[in-house]
């Protein structure tokens, strides 16, 4: 039986598996390699959860005073049990490691997960995610309407204070913080709604500063597309600053088209020396083998 | 009148009853509620101090004393103090969680972010380090056979220091609001721009109070265990518990350093207008994440070894048996310590940097766990080829043997950046570090205090009221925190007041229900402290050795005298009372006694204190001629104190001689009692050591003993 099947099982049997923001049920390669990953370093922590559970109950009930085991109150130790309690945990903590190291390299946040994934730029305010979509030339707050079967790539950053970056179903966190960008690749293999949010203290609003990924199929988010094109609102930088100041948005605000280069003149609110070609000096992370794995505004490079 | 330049920023409105009045609302009643209790409870104190006449003793007996053992037991009268406010806090945040879906509940958002703020504060700040803290004090000098520390004074200011942070978060209460950045206060949200007004600076002041008290309390324990041992207590001779209190002050000494720098840039960031971790002016948030688990990290160690320390006193008592594998434990420790500072990382996977980076601090992580594994298997193997009692803490342990398991399970799976992507910042981590921390060093010091309290006051606790506690501590905690990382799995994110996915509620009941078993258990180890103090003679046991003990505290009387040791004691090997007791030599008299120098009392920790604590309160407030009048005169007491000349008295040898010849005699007339009757009043501290009951015990009450001129 699979890993799926068993928590299948248990989700029909356990209240609260089914929700609508969970891991457990992921809707994309990403969260769904995150799931087979939990299941496979719990499975191999069980080498030395197990024993600990079974020989406990016996030891216990053998050594009690007025048991059966022998006192030998000057035992302190055998050298084969030693290379046991040290080998075990040593060969454990190898198998984990290496699976460690495979998921964390295959599944870096920031690599693309195929050609010309959509570019989606996220720029993180109080309450409220705003989502610009360069390619379509539109713009979402609390909405972020994705085509099924297409990579993606979020580049996010932050108005104000770091948040933390969520859709469970699809991928893990990633910080969002003001005056850098980070990236978080995913792809969506189901369409349906999926709930994403913050996860980093923000204020009063924080608990209800959620969501809706909307994955549809590729012509509907086309259409999607070109039915927002035609809404009324534009989003320019005086409208940007209005949504700075504070606030809970229930309801998703469509714009029909925004300023090109907001995001980047959002992260030059706080970093202008970076944006305008100066990157080099200042608060770089050091250059990561890694492509693509700056702190630093893309037009700094 | 200008009365900003005599009461700062305080208004009449900065009283938290002022709320209650102005916007009457459940939450704002429970504020002040709670402002009331701090502020009743400080009365009833004064009131109780008053009409007993305790101000002389309190301020004579305790408040300027510098013994170990007195500055041990007021860090742990902190931490009970403290532990009660931040425990009722755990309550109300799971009362709200319960009862707020879709945004029902009773707490304002700020309050419930003020909640949490405060819990975490107080848990870790001023409840696990003082209770260590505390409890190295008292236990470790008798351990290793010293009269005190190396530095009295400098232990007792670094008490002074830590109840000034405990009493500044008291006053939060009242005067005020705390911050709402968590624990952590993450900038730029914990910033002025986001978090102006008083709040994160009541954090930032009390945690750098603490920490300070901290980084000396590490250095002055490094220095007494190398420096103060007695002759032939090698260092691979120590009790295991002495071993993790040097590797924890090792830790303090580095990773308290980081903190206090964080606290202090972020101050001038709020104070000053400097740009250490703002929004841009080339601030940068990640520098605090950095600095902080910095510290955050390795204060995780500095918290559970010494409770590992704890759980190998416990379990080699209570099976009465050598620990299995000292050195291999020893090594463990030593590794653990050196690896927790190369794991901080991992509290922030999610912060964009490279995938290699997040590998190496993974793995890291993971091999961290290796050390920790192999202690939890040899308290196992201990036990083996024992004879096990099922006493209170005995149970502690077993709890925590099977619950830290899987705490470390979960760790891994956190060590995972894949995993964490989805499990940061969400209630699976909140159910994992309490997993930790609660059955290991919350439990862990439930189960010294259970442990050691008859060393400390003379008197046993009451060992049927100490297992109910037990019995509602332990399955609490499953309840209160097994339900979260379910709830955390499902998408539940961490710090909300309010949500909206009717599947959490039974969990969140689960929950709840666990947080009520473990206020009952609280109040049962209440209800086991007063019931004990009243049947204190039934229960008493002066002669030191009530749970057949193996280190050289139990050797002693108990309470201890002031001088620890009449002669200091020569050791010929590891667990020394339990060989003396095997080869028939315990409460031997000495050859010789001599005069005993112990450092005299002074008001010098307690004023340093009073002016910190002003200090921090003056700075909070922005009340600019109480910060450099406190500050002035806290160095004021500093330089003072450095012209006494005068500062040890001289105990004469006659004192020492009459008061332990006295307890020595008494300790051989007295009949020793076998294990099965331990929790009897016959047990008054002389023990029949287990497995010797044929030749010891009344034996060797019979056999010549070398008295010597």
């Amino acid at each position: 039986m699979t890993l799926r099947g068993i928590v299948g099982l248990l989700a029909a049997a356990v209240p609260g598996t089914a929700s609508a923001g969970s891991f457990l049920e992921p809707a994309g390669p990403i969260a769904s390699a995150q799931f087979s990953h939990f299941g496979v370093i719990s499975a191999l922590m069980l080498i030395v959860i197990v024993p600990m559970f079974v020989a406990l109950p016996i030891v216990l009930y053998r050594y009690r005073r007025g048991g059966k085991g022998t006192y030998r109150p000057d035992w302190e130790f055998n050298w084969g049990l030693e290379v046991v309690i040290w080998g075990i945990p040593v060969a454990l903590a190898l198998a984990l490691g290496m699976a460690l190291w495979k998921h964390t390299l295959e599944y870096d946040p920031y690599r693309a997960l195929g050609p010309e994934p959509l570019v989606v730029e996220v720029v993180a305010l109080d309450w409220k995610f705003l989502f610009l979509y360069p390619e379509q030339g539109v713009a979402t707050i609390n909405l972020l309407a994705l085509p099924e079967d297409r990579p993606v790539t979020l580049r996010l950053t932050s108005g104000t204070v770091m948040q933390s970056f969520i859709i469970p179903r699809l991928a893990g966190q990633i910080y969002a913080m003001a005056g850098m960008q980070t990236q978080l690749n995913l792809l969506a293999s189901e369409t349906g709604d999926f709930i994403g949010r913050n996860t980093q203290y923000n204020g009063l609003g924080f608990a209800t500063q959620s969501f809706t990924t909307r994955v549809m199929s590729p012509d509907a988010f086309a259409g999607w597309a070109e039915a927002t094109k035609a809404q009324p609102a534009a989003l320019d930088a005086a409208g940007f600053a209005k949504l700075l100041s504070p606030s809970v948005v229930s309801e998703p605000v469509l714009y029909g088209r925004f300023t090109p280069g907001l995001f980047g003149q959002v992260m030059a609110r706080f970093a202008p020396a970076m944006v305008q070609g100066h990157g080099q000096a200042g608060m770089a992370a050091p250059p990561a083998p890694h492509q693509g794995h700056h702190h630093m505004p893309e037009a700094g490079r | 009148m200008n009365w900003e330049l005599i009461f700062g920023q305080i208004k009449w409105n900065s009283f938290v009853f002022s709320g209650a009045i102005e916007n009457p609302s459940l939450s704002e009643f429970i504020a002040s509620g709670a402002g009331f209790i701090a502020v009743l409870g400080a009365l009833a104190a004064v009131i109780l101090l008053t009409v007993k006449g305790w101000w002389v003793p309190l301020w004579r007996d305790w408040l300027t004393s510098v013994d170990h053992k007195k500055v041990g037991i007021m860090y742990i009268a902190i931490a009970l103090v403290m532990f009660a406010r931040a425990v009722i806090e755990a309550a109300l945040i799971r009362a709200q969680q319960l009862s707020a879906y879709d945004g029902g509940g009773f707490l304002s958002a700020d309050h419930f972010g003020q909640l949490f703020s405060t819990h975490g504060t107080i848990m870790i700040f001023f409840v696990a380090m003082p209770f260590i803290t505390g409890l190295m004090n008292y236990v470790m000098p008798l351990q290793i056979g010293a009269r005190d520390v190396s530095f009295p004074l400098l232990n007792a200011i670094s008490l002074m220091l830590t109840m000034a942070g405990a009493i500044l978060i008291m006053v939060s209460l009242v005067v005020g609001q705390f911050s709402t950045g968590g624990w952590s206060a993450y900038p730029p949200f914990t910033g002025i721009e986001f978090s102006p007004g008083e709040g994160v600076d009541y954090w930032i002041w009390a945690v750098s109070l603490g920490s300070i008290g901290s980084t000396l309390t590490g250095l002055n324990f490094a220095v007494t265990i190398y420096k103060k041992r007695c002759p032939g207590m090698t260092l691979f001779r120590m009790p295991l518990f002495c071993w993790t209190t040097l590797c924890t002050s090792i830790l303090m000494i580095f990773a308290m350093a980081p903190l206090t720098a964080a606290t202090i840039m972020l101050a001038l960031d709020r104070y000053a207008g400097f740009h250490f971790f703002t929004n841009g002016d080339g601030g940068n948030m990640m520098n605090y994440a950095n600095l902080f688990w910095l510290f955050g990290h390795p204060e995780v160690y500095i918290l559970i070894l010494p409770a590992f320390g704890v759980w190998s006193e416990v379990v080699a008592t209570f099976a009465s048996k050598r620990i299995y594998g000292y050195t291999s434990l020893v090594y463990a420790t030593m590794c653990i310590a050196v690896l927790s500072f190369a794991v901080w990382l991992h509290h922030f996977f999610t912060m964009g940097q490279s995938a290699n980076v997040n590998a190496v601090f993974g793995i890291a992580t993971m091999v961290i766990g290796v050390p920790t594994g192999v202690k939890v298997y040899d308290w196992l193997l201990t036990m083996v080829g024992g004879r096990i009692r099922f006493t209170t803490p005995m149970l502690f342990h077993i709890n925590f043997l099977l619950t830290f398991i899987l705490g470390g399970m979960t760790g891994v799976l956190l060590a995972n950046p894949g995993v964490d992507f989805q499990v940061h910042n969400t209630l699976f981590l909140v159910a994992h570090f309490h997993n930790m921390i609660i059955p290991g060093v919350l439990f862990g010091m439930f189960a010294a205090v259970q442990f050691w309290f008859p060393k400390v006051f003379g008197f046993r606790l009451h060992e049927g009221l100490g297992r109910a506690s037990f019995w509602c501590f332990a399955p609490g905690f499953l309840l209160a925190f097994f339900p979260l990382y379910w709830l955390g799995m499902m998408g539940a994110t961490r710090r909300t007041y309010m949500w909206s996915d009717p599947s959490y509620l039974p969990w969140l009941a689960l929950a709840m229900a666990g947080a009520a078993l473990i206020l009952a258990g609280f109040a049962l180890m209440v209800a086991q402290i007063v019931v004990s103090v009243r049947r204190r003679e039934q229960l008493a046991a002066p002669l030191g050795d009530p749970w057949d003990g193996r280190a050289l505290e139990w050797s002693i009387p108990s309470p201890p005298p002031e001088w620890n040791f009449a002669v200091l004691p020569q050791v010929t090997a590891r667990d020394p009372f339990y060989e003396a007791k095997k080869a028939g030599i315990a409460y031997r008299s000495p050859a010789a006694y001599e005069d005993i120098e112990v450092p005299r009392n002074t008001a010098t920790a307690p004023l340093i204190g009073l002016f910190a604590c002003a200090w921090a309160f003056a700075l909070v407030w922005h009340i600019w001629w109480l910060v450099v009048v406190s500050f002035v005169l806290m160095w004021v007491v500093v330089i003072v104190r450095s012209f006494q000349t005068d500062t040890e008295e001289t105990v004469p040898a006659a004192t020492v001689k009459a008061a332990n010849e006295a307890f020595l005699a008494a300790a051989r007339a007295a009949p020793g009692v076998a294990r099965d009757r331990e929790m009897t009043s016959e047990n008054r501290g002389r023990a029949l050591p287990e497995g010797l009951e044929g030749r010891s015990g009344p034996v060797s009450s019979r056999a010549p003993v070398e008295v010597l001129p």
